[in-house]
């Protein structure tokens, strides 16, 4: 375990070293060096834009996340419990999880404005598919010895849920989120530096024209920063706490 | 109470060409301790699921009163169907009604010796715990009709000698009809009432036979040897089903 913990923080210091080095070798304004970045970085916290920003992506994020996870929730379970439905809709869902992710936003834009629900809406899309998709094979493979279990004992509709069905599914929630994080993340910068005037996105867009590298790796770093924080402090104890009674 | 009347006229399977069950038709009358005997895939099992209703997809009858059947119903399964994400104490807690107390489950946990264990999730059991956990269950929500599927294969010899006990001792304090399917005609006529024997596929009944030993003799080897050796001499038809 400790061994561990030094590999992974050599590794990270390593990392840093190859591309101060590289920094220092290339000199020149497109690869500033750690140090720069980090300089650049806590200027722009200081200054309160990059918390505004990322608070902004944040927010857009967390609405989105959640309405696709709800929704994609929803129909997955449905899809994967109903057969019929599922031959149906089956193609409606391999039509959307192959529209290019530019398309639906672009898409969005045209026809909704440039408006705040567009963009929620463009990343919804972009992510309900693989949500839908996570879901529907958990759900299929539901066990059918513990449903007969619950008819048995005359477990009720929201008891059958909770006790039966959702720890089944749970894996696949996860592995929908973590997925998830990992797509809307990616999607809604391209969705504000199409048709937002706030936001990461947008902000990238902007030191993009100027040609500034170390502004853009600045608010890479503080992105990393926020995605390992929500991995380590929300989805690794949500994991610990489902996976206590296995053997 | 009146009897629970059996009649199945079809059960088939999609997958399969001919009936599972054929013209089955028995009565349950209350307070019963019945054993269903005969050869395995024979459709025991899919019986127990039709009565539990589990399995709707049946032409003919369960009733009583000549209405359909809607009692509490215990289900011990063949295999333990406990939740793994469960404890042993929320397992059974889940299927309690409305205001039970958890109070009688002690005394059952204490008297199965799963005191200690209260606390585990199932995959830290033994299959031999795990399925006295499922007995637990069942009894603890005071079944009207208590259905059991083989529930001693795999415990050992001391546990199932007591598990059985203990079921007697339970049923005499509060009468409930019991089916019980069971390969061991040794342990059916130790049980039961009475004894339903089942053909092969499809399945009916062959022959159904009061067991007449008094409750107190029934720990006697030799009453149970006897009345096994006669039953095998009057009807040996019954030696191709064990």
């Amino acid at each position: 375990m400790n061994l561990n913990k030094t590999l992974s923080s050599f590794s990270l210091l390593l990392f840093i070293l190859i591309w101060h080095g590289m920094a220092f070798f290339v000199n020149d304004n497109t690869l500033p060096s750690p140090v720069i970045v980090v300089e650049v970085l806590w200027k722009e916290v200081v200054s309160g834009e990059l918390p505004r920003h990322l608070g902004i992506t944040l927010q857009r994020l967390i609405i989105s996340f959640s309405i696709a996870m709800l929704l994609g929730c929803a129909i997955g379970i449905t899809l994967g419990i109903n057969k019929k439905l599922n031959a149906f809709f089956d193609n409606w869902l391999v039509i959307f999880l192959n529209i290019p992710a530019l398309v639906t936003i672009i898409l969005c834009y045209v026809w909704f404005g440039l408006i705040e629900s567009a963009a929620i809406l463009a990343v919804v899309i972009n992510k309900l598919p693989n949500v839908i998709v996570t879901i529907r094979e958990g759900a299929k493979a539901l066990d059918k010895d513990l449903l007969e279990m619950a008819t048995c004992y005359k477990f009720s509709k929201t008891k059958t849920f909770i006790h039966v069905i959702w720890p089944q599914l749970h894996p696949f929630v996860m592995a929908a989120t973590r997925t998830g994080l990992a797509l809307i993340w990616k999607i809604i910068l391209v969705v504000e530096l199409l048709g937002r005037s706030d936001g990461m996105g947008y902000q990238l867009h902007l030191y993009f024209q100027d040609f500034d590298v170390a502004h853009i790796l600045a608010y890479t770093v503080a992105f990393i920063t926020v995605i390992q924080a929500i991995e380590l402090l929300i989805l690794k104890p949500m994991d610990q706490q489902a996976i206590r009674w296995r053997r | 109470m009146s009897d629970i009347l059996i009649n199945i006229k079809h059960k088939h399977y999609d997958s399969t060409q001919h009936d599972t069950i054929e013209n089955l038709k028995f009565s349950l009358p209350s307070n019963e301790f019945i054993c269903l005997i005969g050869p395995s895939g024979c459709g025991k099992t899919t019986l127990l699921n039709i009565i539990a209703q589990l399995d709707n997809d049946f032409e003919g009858e369960i009733s009583q009163d000549g209405q359909a059947l809607h009692p509490n119903i215990g289900y011990i399964f063949q295999n333990p169907r406990l939740l793994p994400w469960r404890t042993v104490k929320e397992n059974i807690e889940l299927v309690l009604n409305q205001g039970q107390s958890f109070n009688c489950v002690n005394l059952l946990l204490k008297s199965m010796q799963l005191e200690e264990s209260k606390n585990k999730y199932p995959e830290h059991l033994s299959l031999g715990m795990s399925r006295r956990v499922s007995i637990i269950r069942a009894f603890a929500i005071n079944p009207k009709i208590l259905l059991m599927d083989e529930p001693f294969v795999s415990l050992d010899a001391p546990t199932a000698r007591q598990v059985r006990e203990l079921l007697i001792k339970l049923w005499l304090q509060r009468p409930h009809t019991i089916l019980f399917v069971t390969h061991d005609l040794r342990e059916a006529i130790t049980l039961a009432d009475r004894l339903v024997f089942l053909s092969p596929s499809p399945m009916s009944v062959i022959s159904e036979i009061k067991v007449d030993i008094a409750r107190e003799n029934r720990n006697s080897e030799n009453e149970i040897e006897g009345f096994r050796q006669k039953l095998l001499q009057n009807y040996p038809e019954i030696n191709d089903l064990l």
